[in-house]
């Protein structure tokens, strides 16, 4: 045993000085690797501790939300509805939900105005999401102005703004009383934008949609579950993407390791030459080989993950901001809660290391099976 | 430089020679297996951060809960581009329409999001 | 010690460039001695050497060191053998670039798995015997003829063999050093150890430490004494 680990020991030895004599080669080589492996780890990370904090907070939204739509458009419900809704039995609580989307046209930004239950501030006062007062450079005290749907300006003044660490949910929102909203939007009243419904349990919340859909047929109820599953799945499917991508990116990558492994130059042939004849086998310079795999990729893995998990978890994925804040004036400043797993690492691995190494092999083995006696001819 | 002066130089070249090529230099395959064996270390170390972290937010997560519960929010506040992505869970077919005509490739957060599974959902 | 019977070594058999390296020898090579090979280049001293040296299998034929019979042997075994009984030297001295003296010489002895220490230590110990020492970590391609020649020489007494082998050693070598490296076989044949060589240079199977010259021509011994 102990002659086995001297051995490997050796012949890492004698990879570890022949990748030192291409200094620059092998470098360049790893740092494409590490980014490569950074870029899927960082996509991974993000979009897992996304998916994890939504799962928890969302946990608290609406039971139910129930929309009316006419000629397949959503609209506005009548609250004549909450009557009919609440005559369902299971049904413990109705209420009128009034939010909608305000677009500030100077900035071109959209922000989402709602009148949350027990707003206990006076008229003309709003509380504002953290992003607005950064894209507005405003701050508590200080008063924004509003044009209403009849032409008219409404000016309110920020009696605060929401906390910091729920920007997350919060960052582009605008809380004001309900007359406040009505006037600034024109919604007659008797109407609303959607209602929100409490059951008393919870496993018959399909039921009573399909009950909600046989009595109100122009309504669209829409469970707590499948709020969750939105956001299970989106980010399930833009990893997928960005795997597809990036897989590209592996595979070019792995044609090239092929290239660099199969193309072997006169040099590289006339030393395997050598150690054969000096008296090493086929299996060990196809050793040599591996050894080679395991440093390059071990390395390019381990650097690339541990980035990754600084980038997304200490820098907020400064670098995806671009992608992700696409053309919205306003991005959410946040602050992710560490999401790993095995599982992840693993899935890292398989798509990192496994394509490199099986790229590596067959070449290797091509090239180790040189004669011995090829450098005395 | 004189002949002996030539020797002097040398011999103490060669002594010093000799004594580095007999000095225990590092393998460098031990250099190798202790950087492994740190970044082993670093990964534990990522590990238990995590779970460190996980533990230190509990509460500033259920301060969230509670605010979507007050609320009553749907969604997380990710894409202000377009309302069919700032509420992804209550959007419907034509809310991306409504937008624009080519919204769904005219925004660039459509290319990252899917369609919602509400969308494919009836309760008929 | 060694012992071959009607051994032939055929390349690239049953296709147009076959060549017939060496048809139907018959040798015996005593064990202490010194052994050269001569005869034109193209006679097959270099394919015999690789035979003997059990780097290569003959097409038919049978060899025998030590009364042990190579040619039927799986590579993993002959490869072993090869290591612990012969040591090489090569027309070009063959040493690996980028990496040091020390590293070369210790060579040939990694796969064997012997702890680093000893083996480090017996290559120091080479390594003095030929007055390298001040050389031990300098990269190979920094070297002089001589001293990458003696590097070479040094490499192949790694794993204490009982056989050198040496292919045209003093072909690149100015006669300064050819004589200092007859110096070394003379040196290392008083220690026990047999040497085969194979040169044309009149310089070395003309001389008179020789115990046996075997002539070869197309592949075939002419004189054997």
């Amino acid at each position: 045993m102990n002659s086995w680990i001297e051995k490997q020991r050796n012949i890492l030895d004698f990879t570890l000085s022949c990748l030192w004599r291409r200094k620059g080669k092998n470098l360049t080589f790893v740092i494409v690797y590490t980014f490569i492996v950074f870029l899927l780890a960082s996509v991974m990370f993000l979009t897992d501790a996304l998916k994890h904090e939504a799962a928890f907070v969302l946990k608290d939204a609406p039971e139910l939300v129930v929309q009316r739509t006419l000629a397949g458009r959503h609209e506005l419900i009548p609250a004549a509805y909450i009557r009919s809704l609440s005559a369902i039995r299971g049904v413990a609580a109705v209420k009128p939900r009034l939010w909608g989307y305000y677009f500030y046209s100077s900035l071109k930004a959209n922000y989402t105005v709602m009148v949350p239950d027990g707003f206990g501030h006076k008229e003309g006062n709003i509380l504002i999401g953290r992003g607005i007062a950064r894209t507005h450079d405003i701050h508590k005290g200080d008063s924004m102005w509003f044009a209403r749907s009849d032409g008219s300006a409404a000016n309110f003044t920020i009696a605060g703004l929401l906390p910091t660490e729920s920007e997350l949910i919060s960052s582009d929102l605008i809380l004001m009383g309900e007359s406040d909203f009505r006037r600034l939007f024109g919604m007659p009243e008797g109407y609303a934008t959607d209602l929100t419904l409490t059951v008393r349990n919870p496993k018959e919340l399909t039921t009573i949609a399909t009950k909600i859909v046989e009595i109100l047929p122009d309504t669209r109820p829409i469970i707590r579950d499948e709020i969750l599953r939105t956001y299970e799945a989106i980010f399930n499917w833009r990893q997928g993407i960005m795997v597809a991508i990036l897989f590209g990116a592996l595979l070019a990558f792995a044609i090239l390791a092929w290239e660099k492994a199969s193309g072997l130059s006169a040099d590289e042939k006339k030393e395997i030459g050598i150690l054969k004849a000096i008296g090493w086998e086929t299996s060990d310079v196809i050793l040599v080989r591996f050894w080679e795999g395991v440093v390059l990729s071990l390395t390019a893995f381990v650097a690339g993950v541990l980035l990754a998990y600084l980038h997304v978890f200490f820098s907020s994925a400064v670098l995806f901001e671009p992608i992700l804040k696409g053309w919205s004036v306003l991005y959410p400043k946040f602050r992710l809660t560490p999401f790993v797993s095995i599982y992840q690492v693993t899935t890292l691995f398989f798509l990192t290391v496994i394509p490199y190494t099986v790229a590596t092999i067959v070449p290797s083995w091509k090239a180790a099976i040189i004669d011995p006696d090829s450098q005395m001819r | 430089m004189t002949a002996a002066q030539a020797m002097t130089m040398r011999s103490i070249h060669d002594e010093k020679d000799i004594l580095n090529a007999t000095a225990n230099r590092v393998r460098k395959s031990s250099v190798f297996l202790v950087s492994a064996a740190t970044a082993t270390l670093l990964f534990g170390l990522m590990f238990l951060h995590a779970a460190w972290r996980q533990r230190a937010d509990l509460e500033l997560l259920a301060s969230k809960r509670m605010m979507v519960g007050a609320l009553q929010l749907t969604d997380l506040c990710l894409f202000t581009e377009a309302r069919y992505i700032r509420h992804l869970s209550q959007t419907d077919l034509h809310t991306p329409f409504q937008d624009h005509p080519g919204a769904l490739e005219h925004f660039p957060s459509g290319s990252l999001v899917s369609l919602p599974s509400t969308l494919t959902r009836s309760y008929e | 010690m060694l012992r071959l019977s009607n051994v032939r070594k055929i390349f690239n058999a049953g296709r147009p460039n076959e060549w017939v390296a060496l048809d139907g020898v018959n040798l015996v090579i005593e064990p202490g001695k010194i052994t050269a090979l001569t005869g034109p280049s193209g006679s097959g001293k270099t394919t015999l050497l690789t035979l003997m040296g059990c780097m290569a299998r003959p097409t038919s034929g049978r060899i025998w060191l030590d009364g042990q019979e190579m040619t039927s042997l799986p590579e993993r075994f002959l490869t072993q053998i090869r290591r612990e009984s012969f040591g090489f030297i090569f027309q070009q001295c063959n040493l690996i670039k980028g990496l040091t003296t020390l590293d070369n010489v210790m060579l040939p002895a990694y796969p064997t798995g012997e702890p680093f220490k000893s083996l480090r230590q017996r290559a120091l110990q080479l390594l003095d015997l030929f007055s390298l020492t001040p050389k031990a970590n300098a990269k190979v391609e920094w070297l002089s003829g001589g001293e990458a020649q003696r590097t070479a020489i040094a490499r192949s007494l790694i794993n204490d063999p009982r056989v050198i082998i040496a292919d045209e050693p003093t072909a690149h070598l100015d006669t300064h050093l050819s004589n200092e490296f007859m110096e070394i076989v003379q040196q290392l044949n008083r220690e026990g150890r047999t040497i085969i060589l194979a040169s044309h240079d009149p310089l070395v199977h003309q001389a008179e430490w020789i115990s046996a010259v075997v002539m070869m021509r197309d592949g075939r011994v002419e004189e054997a004494g």
